[in-house]
């Protein structure tokens, strides 16, 4: 059978299987109420991203706060604390943010074998926005996140986070700020399992260790 | 266990069995429990929980009261994003798709991320009759192919199974897949996890070709979902220069917006999280990101014959979060394999049903494997009233009646073994309708109490195997209350 007849074969059986719909009735007339709250509770705007500070710490991902002006500083000490001699970047990173970091830059580019990425200690990214209610950071492979497995196979990923204008409450509102046309990765904790007697366990394939730097005022021009 | 749902027996049969098997019940119970706390102080975060579920009955209703409409939306948005799209009406032809795809490619080796679909169409023993080896890398998958063994649970298929046997399956069968289990492994479940990390990660990377299901596919867009923890799906999404998705069609939502109401609902629902870890999301294929070539393989495999049943196709708005098996008492004691699917518990006795047919004394028995007690409804997210149907699909079986089997309406006999149900039933509607039937009856019943067997003879003995039979009143209440009008005194003269 070639997918073509499979295709009107299950097309004609839906037509059939919905007899009891009215043949007037259009999608949009079967009625979807959307009084779910667009987010939960009322917040100042410090307040918001101290809510995603807790919940990503919840999750065992590891939150520090800096200006702009300190974070070449903040990531240089990061990478010296967890022994890291070569990171990876995307390829938008502005180049400011390493300047202190006493690291081999490997720049993300499609030639990029999985092999050379699983040798990188550390990847250091940007961020498309941040979910305050439920600790998570989303990325959507801009300039300075690079492609999706850029943070997938380092076990290190540190995550900068705007919170002057990258930081929403929710989840529709996240959902709202984001574009389906790029790839999207929503990432809350570090990897984890409850595989076994439903019990959390952090750290499996992806990053076992998630930094996520939340930065007042603007690091794109460092 | 042998790796198949084929053969296995009615539900009292294999329950029988189970409910026997101490360790099985020590793990369900602790395992079940463990998640059910959690999921109430994740539920009760959001105080608009009822209205999210109630829209997401109705994002799940619409799209599929028009299911033709979203489905050819589908397929142009996946087109034009790069995807190309294929159909099957049946498990055989989604397996004869995918190890077509997958031999086109050259490679003899794929990596899968957990899917309920393709456990569905057995599709890693097409693969393997084709030589290609399928390695499952969610973690539980994973025990479970280990040890050869079939999943009990739609998001942890190990739940049968401690750490220690976990650990044990490990050591003496990791070596046959792969990387063995490192030297001197113990229980820990961070260890474990480690193993299967370590054993895992030269797969990933030399990967070619993945496999996957996926949680949602947005027509409006052409975006498919797969929510996930471990990491291993980010893997298999964007390593492989292949993707092959496998997706039911129930599984389309209109449009990228309906997203926000699922990815509320799905991660409190079944690992009662905020948020789970990963959530992927891919609309085709991008240039210098991920797989260079992707299929969406659309499979019926009777989803098609349980929209047609306007009461059943509610089943259908399932979303596979797993918190009804839960909250089940009879899923906690009986466990997942007796349920004979790949969808145990509550969503299973409706699912399983209807999408094979009332094929076999074990598709028959599912709608009474429940105490009708209502926990599953009230715990899922998208509001299906799991009781509802299987008193509907309990009719079906006793009363037989019409039912679409692969797209053709049929009408099916009442099945055998429920005779004398039917016999009972239709005797006690006689009664009911004959007071004074009843009157003697009763009577004569209250005087023989002492005779009264503790077990029915006959084809009622099965009936009083599992359950007690009521005490006879020494008077009936009709009797009662014409000889004292409710203790009022009218009769009593006392005041």
């Amino acid at each position: 059978m070639t997918g073509e007849s499979g295709r009107e074969l299950i097309l004609g059986r839906v037509r059939r299987a919905l007899r009891d719909v009215p043949a007037s009735e259009q999608p949009a007339d079967h009625p979807v109420p959307r009084d779910y709250a667009e987010k939960h509770g009322e917040r100042s705007h410090d307040a918001t991203v101290g809510l995603l500070a807790e919940n990503l710490a919840d999750y065992r991902a590891l939150v520090h706060r800096t200006d702009a002006p300190g974070l070449p500083a903040l990531l240089a000490r990061l990478f010296l604390e967890r022994g890291a001699r070569r990171v990876a970047v995307p390829a938008g990173l502005p180049v400011g943010w390493l300047a202190g970091a006493p690291a081999e830059l490997l720049v993300d580019s499609p030639d990029l074998t999985a092999d050379e990425l699983d040798s990188v200690d550390s990847v250091v990214t940007g961020c498309a926005l941040a979910i305050a209610e439920t600790g998570t950071v989303v990325l959507d492979a801009g300039p300075d996140q690079g492609s999706r497995r850029l943070t997938l196979v380092p076990d290190h990923h540190i995550c900068v986070v705007r919170t002057g204008d990258q930081v929403v409450d929710s989840v529709p509102q996240a959902v709202r700020r984001l574009s389906p046309a790029r790839p999207l990765t929503w990432i809350s904790g570090p990897s984890a399992t409850s595989d076994i007697e439903l019990e959390r366990v952090e750290g499996v394939h992806g990053p076992r260790t998630l930094e996520v730097v939340l930065v007042t005022g603007d690091p794109r021009e460092l | 266990m042998t790796g198949t749902y084929l053969g296995m027996p009615s539900f009292p049969r294999a329950a029988e069995s189970s409910t026997r098997d101490g360790r099985l019940r020590a793990n369900l119970r602790r395992a079940t429990r463990t998640i059910r706390a959690k999921r109430d102080r994740a539920v009760a975060e959001l105080d608009d929980w009822e209205r999210l579920r109630a829209a997401g009955a109705a994002v799940k209703d619409r799209t599929l009261r028009h299911l033709d409409h979203y489905l050819v939306q589908l397929e142009e948005s996946v087109a034009r994003a790069g995807g190309t799209v294929h159909w099957a009406a049946d498990a055989a032809e989604a397996n004869r798709i995918v190890t077509g795809l997958v031999l086109a490619t050259g490679e003899r080796e794929v990596v899968k991320v957990k899917s309920m679909a393709t456990q569905e169409t057995g599709l890693n023993g097409a693969l393997a009759a084709a030589g290609i080896r399928a390695y499952e890398t969610d973690l539980a998958e994973l025990i479970v192919q280990l040890g050869d063994d079939l999943p009990s649970h739609i998001l942890v298929p190990a739940i049968h199974r401690n750490r220690s046997e976990i650990r044990d399956i490990f050591r003496s069968r990791m070596a046959d897949w792969g990387l063995p289990a490192p030297e001197g492994l113990t229980d820990a479940p961070a260890d474990l996890a480690e193993a299967a990390r370590l054993h895992l990660r030269e797969k990933f990377l030399r990967a070619k070709v993945a496999v996957s299901g996926a949680n949602f596919a947005v027509a409006e867009t052409g975006t498919l979902v797969v929510v996930e923890s471990e990491g291993n799906g980010r893997m298999c999404l964007t390593l492989p220069e292949t993707l092959i998705s496998v997706v039911g069609i129930e599984k389309v939502v209109p449009t990228w917006r309906d997203l926000e109401i699922f990815l509320q609902l799905l991660p409190r629902s079944s690992t009662a999280e905020r948020m789970n870890p990963y959530t992927s999301m891919w609309t085709g294929t991008t240039d210098d990101d991920g797989p260079r070539a992707f299929h969406l393989v659309l499979l019926d495999n009777g989803r098609t014959d349980t929209l047609a049943d306007a009461i059943g196709r509610r089943a259908l708005r399932c979303i596979r979060c797993s918190a009804c098996l839960n909250v089940c008492p009879v899923y906690e004691r009986a466990g997942g394999h007796a349920y004979g699917s790949p969808y145990p518990g509550p969503i299973g006795a409706v699912l399983t049903p209807q999408l094979r047919g009332l094929a076999s004394p074990l598709e028959e028995s599912l709608p009474f494997a429940s105490t009708l007690c209502g926990a599953c409804f009230e715990a899922c997210p998208v509001a299906i009233d799991i009781p509802e149907i299987l008193v509907h699909l309990r009719e079906r079986v006793v009363e037989g009646g019409p039912v679409t089997v692969r797209g053709t309406r049929t009408v099916i006999k009442p099945a055998k073994r429920h005779g004398a149900e039917r016999a009972v039933m239709r005797a006690a509607g006689w009664a009911f309708d004959h007071p004074r039937a009843l009157r003697r009856g009763q009577r004569l019943l209250a005087r023989t109490r002492g005779l009264h067997p503790r077990r029915l003879p006959g084809p009622g003995r099965a009936w009083s195997d599992t359950r007690d039979l009521p005490d006879v009143p020494p008077e009936s209440f009709r009797d009662w209350w014409a000889r004292t009008r409710g203790g009022t005194g009218r009769t009593g003269g006392t005041s």
